[in-house]
């Protein structure tokens, strides 16, 4: 059996590629209540270029690979957390129909995505109040729970999700005060940069960083500095602005704690485990592919690299299979 | 109006540990905060280390409550299903020059009654923390120190006062305290009540219900201090409490890991005039890191999860001060419980409420229930990913008398959110649980009091 964590974009196409490869026993352990990973709460389009060669939303592109996963028959786990994989790819599990489950794996592929940096990362002063959220949570209230966080909004990092995250709240009728970037040049695709700030008047200041938040039980404002060539702020630039909600959109972090307990060897530069050109991490037998590898700009790359991670996890499993 | 025999003004660790040691007795008690939840001042912000008890002047309030309460920390913990562990502690001496302050550390100690105190070498110093900077001199061992989870100790200490009838009200904040006759009147922004006694635990705030009844005025200065919290995977840089000599402003910077692994360096200390000014400053944040990597050089502070601010109760001539007001018979204090106030809670806790009891001639009951179950350790999906909490024990934390209102209050209980990702991937999922649990809507739920609405 190839076990294959998290049912995002990686483990959605990772688990067809092993099955169509050859392995026909594929489990996908996925801790939400649905398949699909954050591309359900990516409602913009802009998804499937490559792929597909047209343009989707999030939920369209994952619903073409869980269709997919559906007629294959690939069988999934939801509402299921995966605790531990250990070297010899015991993977321990848990959900509340079976309690603490430990199943042996012939292979398995990480693809538990990435997380978010939190404010607590940033070195950012002030006080801990409501309001401040990073863009992917922000996202997930808005899209999938449909609540709005804020209205009158400052955005720190202008990483796609902050990008898409400025806009979207835009559209809800809050007001986006401006988009602070740390660094002299925008880590996101110049296409969000037109499409999300500029066609809705939204400023972004490049070597600008948020050095103090106001407001004891919510937020009430922030104060926006300059930087310097070193990236530290510059004392007496700071400028106040009047916000509800701070959105932080300040970096992904591979979430490579699964992999290391089963001692996966990691790349202090990527955050992703170290693998060689199949794919395959320091530990025979697990593969890692998607975000929890390196954090990728687009889905259809996601898509590509777990579909090699899948082929290599079928073959690993066809030559174990021969040797026994 | 109800009529109690005590009231306890704040749900700090004090105030719950006086409550909860206040109820062996057969008393109708009530504890009032202001805030929506316990452990919501100064107990909610600070090191969480059960000093031993060699930095207290001999003699002082301090010492006595300090070498007492270290001593009870470990059966209580026991009772009260809260986690301590007893890791030690070391006092680094980085210059010959300062072997005197270090010996003077280690006499007064002994002098407190502290156990197990010993100057080690460099050497053997080193051979017990490798991480420790090789320009320590020498280090004062202490293994009686020790740390606990300063949010469990005071939930669980309010939860078996409640267990034992102890009545809390949440968001009510005493406007006066008037004593007419031999009874007190205490009013709050919502209600009032009378009591036979009152207790004054009211944290920073303690100057002002004092001074609202006593003529011999009080003054406390919120102390600011600061910390950065890292993640787990560093936790075990140190084993033990890594002390420097302290200084005028108290012990200093120190490195310790916490009960739950995680490696916590802090605090500073500023006086601040603002009761309420918990933030942090990008340069206190800068001092702390800097001055603790005198003690430990490599600390990754590339790991850093959380950074936040507690103020300290500092009273104004340095000791604790606790017992009946000298002009006002019925008005105990406990105020100025500042470091280290949180080893001392279960003696202050002890040692007050006998002294109400004998003065009153108050009898024990019978029915006490000594002993506090902690919540369930699992059950259900998973909902915080970093901390593996599971909705089982996020509505078990709700559940609870006293229970979480608030997000904060989820987090302290079980810690949800507590992790790497600071609350990022469960917020929505903790959000629906208290919103469904309570009844309230979405817009409702509050990260703690009102006003912290999470939505607008």
């Amino acid at each position: 059996m190839i076990v294959i964590i998290g049912g995002g974009p990686a483990g959605l196409a990772a688990a067809l590629s092993a099955k169509e490869n050859g392995a026909d026993k594929v489990l996908i352990l996925e801790r939400d209540c649905r398949l699909g990973g954050i591309l359900n709460q990516c409602i913009h389009n802009g998804f499937g270029l490559h792929t597909f060669k047209e343009e989707l939303t999030g939920p369209e592109y994952a619903q073409r690979y869980i269709d997919r996963v559906l007629e294959a028959g690939i069988e999934f786990k939801l509402n299921t957390m995966v605790t531990h994989i250990s070297a010899e790819r015991e993977v321990t599990y848990v959900n509340s129909q079976e309690g603490t489950v430990t199943v042996k794996a012939d292979a398995v592929i990480l693809a538990m995505g990435c997380r978010e940096r939190p404010r607590g990362a940033l070195n950012l002063a002030g006080y801990r109040p409501a309001g401040i959220y990073t863009a992917g949570t922000a996202q997930r209230l808005m899209n999938i729970e449909g609540y709005k966080v804020g209205n009158r909004v400052v955005v720190l990092g202008s990483g796609d999700i902050g990008l898409i995250m400025a806009r979207r709240l835009t559209l809800e009728g809050a007001k986006v005060e401006l988009v602070a970037e740390l660094l002299p040049k925008s880590g996101g695709l110049k296409r969000n940069i037109v499409q999300c700030l500029e066609d809705y008047g939204i400023p972004l200041k490049l070597s600008h960083t948020v050095t103090r938040v106001y407001g004891k039980n919510r937020v009430t404002g922030v104060d926006i500095s300059q930087v310097g060539p070193d990236l530290r702020p510059i004392p007496g630039t700071e400028e106040h602005y009047e916000c509800d909600t701070l959105l932080l959109s300040v970096g992904l972090i591979p979430e490579n704690e699964l992999s290391k307990s089963a001692g996966v060897k990691l790349d202090s530069k990527t955050g992703g485990a170290v693998v060689g050109d199949n794919l395959e991490t320091s530990v025979p037998g697990i593969f890692s592919c998607g975000n929890v590898l390196h954090v990728h700009d687009l889905v259809d790359h996601v898509s590509e690299e777990a579909e090699t991670a899948g082929f290599y996890a079928a073959e690993f499993v066809k030559k174990l299979w021969k040797e026994n | 109006m109800n009529q109690y025999d005590v009231v306890i003004i704040g749900a700090g660790v004090t105030g719950c540990a006086v409550a909860r040691y206040l109820s062996r007795y057969d008393l109708k008690i009530l504890v009032i905060e202001k805030e929506e939840d316990v452990c919501s001042g100064s107990s909610k912000a600070n090191s969480g280390i059960v000093h031993a008890g060699f930095d207290a002047l001999p003699g002082s309030m301090k010492a006595r409550m300090n070498v007492r309460g270290s001593r009870m920390m470990k059966s209580l913990s026991e009772e009260l299903d809260f986690p301590y562990e007893n890791n030690g502690a070391l006092v680094l001496c980085f210059d010959q020059a300062d072997m005197g302050e270090l010996r003077k550390l280690y006499e007064r100690g002994i002098e407190n009654g502290v156990e197990g105190l010993e100057i080690l070498s460099a050497e053997e110093l080193h051979r017990k923390e490798k991480n420790v900077s090789a320009s320590a001199v020498a280090a004062l061992w202490a293994p009686a120190s020790g740390i606990v989870c300063p949010f469990s100790l005071t939930i669980a200490l309010a939860e078996n006062a409640a267990a034992n009838g102890v009545e809390f009200v949440f968001l009510q904040s005493v406007s006066s305290v008037e004593k007419t006759g031999s009874c007190f009147t205490v009013r709050t922004d919502r209600d009032c009540c009378s009591a036979k006694s009152v207790v004054n635990c009211a944290g920073v705030y303690a100057d002002r219900i004092h001074n609202m009844v006593c003529e011999g005025k009080l003054e406390i200065v919120p102390r600011r201090g600061e910390y950065v919290l890292l993640d787990k995977e560093v936790g075990n840089l140190v084993s033990s409490t890594i002390f420097q000599l302290p200084g005028p402003y108290g012990k200093g910077v120190l490195v310790t890991r916490t009960v739950h692994g995680n490696l916590l360096v802090g605090p500073n200390a500023q006086d601040i005039p603002d009761k309420e000014a918990n933030e942090t400053t990008l340069e206190g944040m800068e001092d702390v890191k800097a001055r603790a990597l005198k003690s430990v050089p490599d600390i990754p502070y590339n790991k850093m999860i959380t950074s936040f601010a507690g103020l300290r109760v500092h009273p104004s001539d340095g000791d604790f001060i606790i017992g009946e007001a000298e002009d006002c018979e019925g008005f105990y204090d406990c105020a100025g419980i500042e470091s280290p106030g949180l080893s001392s809670a279960p003696a202050i806790g002890e040692y007050l409420s006998d002294l109400i009891a004998e003065k009153y001639g108050y009898s024990k009951k019978k029915n006490f229930i000594p002993t506090r179950k902690g919540f369930v350790s699992g059950g259900g999906s998973v909902v915080c990913r970093c901390e593996n909490i599971t909705e089982d024990q996020i509505v078990d934390a709700i559940r609870r008398n006293p229970g979480a209102r608030s997000l904060d209050g989820i987090k302290r209980r079980v810690r949800q959110g507590m992790g790497r990702c600071q609350a990022g991937f469960c917020t929505p999922g903790a959000m629906e649980i208290l919103s469904r649990e309570l009844g309230i809507p979405m817009e409702e739920v509050c990260k703690n009091r009102p006003g912290s609405e999470m939505l607008r």
